[in-house]
């Protein structure tokens, strides 16, 4: 890992190490005196960094790379990103079914606070969305930018310092939550330190980004690029926007938001949908357009209708956050924009889903035969039911019925199993063989079986939460003759209780994927390389130029 | 210029771009495509056009409709408040025992008792009124505070212990142990005693020494409150210590903590979260459950 920096890169690592160390302590010390909570954190930045700072002495001597490396795609962050994204999905998808079973069995908290509902849920969204879905995207984004482009990453330096840098936020964010350290901002709950160090990582991604395009031997910039850049650049602004905050103090984790009352409710929203949007959706459509036609070797279906998705998705969803406030004191004129935006939205959404699945037309034998190619489908289909289902769910008399029920978590995990895991399962079953440079999987069978498994539990936890959540809003709403509310909120705590044992049940399923998913990819690294080199890339480095 | 090929599978040209292999297609965005893209967006317009929809400013389009959600949602519950007076009305005009000699009324408070004992009583009494430890079983016919329908509405309405009334009803089981009014034995001892109150064998044997010796710690400092025979004072919300109910438990050590550490229950005040109908709702659900039962 180190061997591939150059002399000066490996310098700068040791100097921004240091420099994290000395953050760390300072953090640290600081917060001791006011005995507050980010002493752990301190402990933790100060300790991530000498770790690492050992890594780079211990391999500093090493001799450095020669010019043959610019005739190559530089991949070596791609494979730790994916090992990373990886060990997150097995953590975060655990912490899903724990809290799940904690649903339907409350008395497993244990009387701990780190265990109670409200650290755990942000620690399973995060590890799942931000560990295992932020290091996928890093990753193949690092793959597809250069192969798009034919182009090598600028240096060797900046993409490590983001991955690793992600990961740092990542680890922060959890163990914060664990300790109680929260802005309480959903999707948006680590504090202002954290969220500052993002902004620092999140900045360098963009320009890693746009200078490796800028480098491009293309004369076109290629669809998966556009959507990649847009969720890069508009989480940028989303997580600035929203995370706007005063500390209490320097020395501790306490801040409060910028904003308050119902445009903090506005804010926080309009930052919640566009993550979904632009984190769930624009970088998983990124990945999507690169591994499904390289995977069933068939032409992207229509380029005309690649162009209309992409600006009706970030032209429209900007707009729709609001309709996760139908019905409250937010001004009735801005949940209107949102809901009609939303319906808009649904349009572009199914292009880019059917332009996915046109694209498999030719190739769907290999769709029965490929569990990889199958992923890849399946999640495409996924995304244009939850899509759809979101639209439906974002009118008001339609949100009436599902909103604050189970509905919604059924519809959060339609997108995030269904589509989002499994595009990056998808992807990851296809990208592991070519930068390791393995013929192909270790198992195909076990592919095979991680797909039904995903499957499985997909289905099981949608359906499980579907009934739950028309069920409750059903009961929530139903009246005697005399006018009076037929059942108590407990009566609908109880009548949920069977679906939630089911829903941990599904959740088991897609874990115990995820596991045999990381075994497989772990037996593929292992196993040695073979003789002659498997086809992957284009022989498109001959083009390449030499150093500059 | 970029160099188009034909697509053998599906006959579209591609754009003669490609990327790392991959190439596309120029077919056409299909008409249907473009078909929903217009009604969607017309659908929009003429929501829009009709309801409460951009901001000017200040002010914002209020809609050709004139929905505004404040005044619906407040129409619906003014409406519904109309629908329910028929039966309000009566609940609050007819004393306890009309009420539940009315069959019609005594349907409406068994449902609507149900859901207000639910959302606002269930949580420590239980979805049945059974209680729990700390907390009383409503439906025993054994009260703390009195089991008439006077004694249950007054309760409900100003809590015990409760900072929220300042009417509210007060009682407190003393530390003795704990605060150093009773040595260790003399605890131990009154514990026997009082075990021995509902259970006349315990007084027997190994205990009966223990027992005598409570008697006296008992007659000392116990029966201000819970009277010379311990049968408690529901004036003061004091509990009968000769029946087999127990509200902390009617184990030794249980008997033992609740004298050594003393206890204090609280009660919420309901006066300022339940209307007086709902108040009066559940003091008949409660009666009603309680006669109920066998």
């Amino acid at each position: 890992m180190i061997s591939g920096l150059t002399l000066s890169e490996r310098q700068a690592a040791i100097a921004i190490l240091i420099l994290g160390t000395m953050i760390g302590i300072v953090m640290a010390a600081a917060a001791a005196m006011r005995a507050d909570a980010m002493e752990i954190h301190g402990y933790i930045v100060a300790l991530y960094s000498l770790g690492l700072l050992a890594v780079v002495l211990r391999g500093y001597f090493a001799p450095e790379p020669d010019d043959t490396r610019l005739a190559s795609y530089y991949d070596d962050p791609s494979k730790a990103g994916i090992i990373l994204s990886m060990a997150w999905a097995v953590f975060g998808m655990f912490m899903g079914v724990w809290v799940a079973l904690l649903l339907a069995f409350p008395d497993m908290t244990f009387d701990t606070a780190w265990a109670s509902f409200g650290r755990m849920r942000p620690v399973h969204t995060t590890g799942v969305i931000f560990g295992f879905g932020g290091n996928a995207l890093i990753a193949t984004s690092y793959h597809v930018m250069q192969r798009t482009s034919r182009a090598r990453m600028p240096g060797q330096f900046s993409p490590w310092f983001v991955l690793l840098g992600y990961n740092l936020f990542c680890i922060l964010a959890v163990s914060g939550y664990f300790m109680g350290i929260t802005q309480s901002k959903e999707y948006a709950e680590p504090e202002w330190y954290a969220d500052i160090w993002l902004v620092v990582v999140w900045v360098t991604y963009l320009v890693l980004y746009l200078r490796t395009l800028a480098r491009r031997k293309e004369p076109h910039i290629y669809v998966a690029n556009w959507y990649y850049l847009a969720f890069i650049l508009v989480v940028a602004i989303l997580h600035i926007v929203n995370n706007l905050a005063v500390p209490v103090s320097f020395a501790g984790a306490k801040s409060y938001s910028a904003f308050s009352g119902v445009q903090d409710a506005m804010t926080q929203w309009w930052y919640g949908h566009n993550a979904v949007a632009f984190f769930l959706t624009a970088g998983f459509l990124g990945m999507m357009y690169y591994y499904l036609p390289k995977r069933a070797g068939r032409p992207i279906y229509s380029y005309r209708m690649s162009i209309i998705g992409f600006w009706g998705i970030t032209f429209f969803y900007m707009w729709a956050g609001s309709h996760h406030l139908h019905y409250t004191a937010l001004p009735q004129w801005v949940q209107t924009l949102g809901m009609t935006f939303s319906l808009m939205l649904l349009i572009p959404s199914w292009i880019a889903a059917a332009n996915a699945l046109l694209t498999l037309n030719g190739a769907w034998d290999k769709v029965r035969d490929d569990a990889t190619l199958r992923f890849m489908m399946m999640a495409a289909v996924f995304y244009g039911l939850s899509t759809f289902e979101g639209s439906f769910m974002a009118i008001r008399p339609v949100n009436s019925l599902s909103h604050y029920t189970d509905w919604t978590i059924g519809h959060v995990h339609s997108g995030a199993l269904g589509w989002v895991a499994m595009i990056t399962f998808g992807s990851i079953y296809a990208l592991v063989p070519w930068l390791w440079k393995r013929e192909r999987m270790h198992s195909p069978a076990l592919v095979e079986v991680h797909f039904w498994l995903a499957l499985a539990g997909t289905l099981i936890y949608v359906f499980a939460m579907w009934n739950s959540g028309v069920l409750q809003g059903l009961m929530w709403r139903t009246y005697n003759d005399s006018g009076t509310l037929t059942y108590s909120f407990l009566d609908t705590v109880v009548a949920m209780h069977p679906y939630y044992i089911a829903r941990a049940i599904g959740g088991l399923f897609f874990l115990t994927g995820a596991v045999v998913g990381s075994y497989n990819i772990w037996m593929t690294i292992r196993q040695p390389a073979p003789t002659v080199a498997p086809p992957g890339d284009e022989p498109v480095l001959a083009h390449l130029e030499p150093a500059e | 210029m970029a160099v188009t090929e034909r697509d053998p599978h599906t006959g579209h040209q591609t754009t003669g771009h490609e990327w790392n292999g991959i190439k596309e297609l120029n077919t056409p965005v299909p008409r249907a495509v473009w078909l929903f893209l217009i009604l969607s967006a017309l659908f929009a317009v003429g929501y829009w056009i009709l309801m409460p929809a951009w901001p000017l400013g200040r002010t914002y389009t209020h809609g050709l409709l004139g929905v505004d959600q404040r005044t619906t949602v407040t129409r619906i519950v003014e409406r519904a408040a109309q629908e329910r007076s028929a039966w309000t009305g009566r609940i609050a005009a007819l004393d306890y025992n009309q009420i539940r000699a009315d069959p019609a009324l005594m349907k409406i408070v068994r449902e609507d008792g149900h859901r207000l004992f639910g959302d606002n009583c269930a949580a420590c009494h239980g979805i049945n009124a059974t209680g729990g430890k700390g907390f009383p079983n409503l439906i025993d016919k054994d009260w703390l505070w009195g089991g008439s329908p006077d004694m249950i509405a007054q309760t409900i309405a100003v809590g015990v212990n409760s900072s929220k009334s300042k009417d509210t009803r007060v009682s407190q089981m003393l530390a003795f142990g704990r605060d150093g009014i009773l040595d260790n034995n003399a605890v131990l001892a009154v514990t026997d005693y009082v075990l021995s109150l509902s259970d006349p064998a315990h007084a027997l044997g190994r205990t009966a020494q223990s027992v005598a010796a409570g008697q006296a710690v008992f007659a000392a400092n116990c029966v201000a409150c819970h009277g010379p025979e311990g049968r408690g004072n529901q004036a003061l919300g004091v509990p009968n210590l000769s029946d087999r109910t127990w509200l902390y438990g009617g184990d030794a050590q249980s008997v033992y903590t609740s004298v050594y550490d003393g206890r204090q229950g609280e009660m919420p005040a309901w006066q300022n979260q339940l209307s007086p109908v709902d108040r009066k709702i559940l003091v008949v659900y409660l009666l009603d459950k309680g006669a109920s039962r066998r």
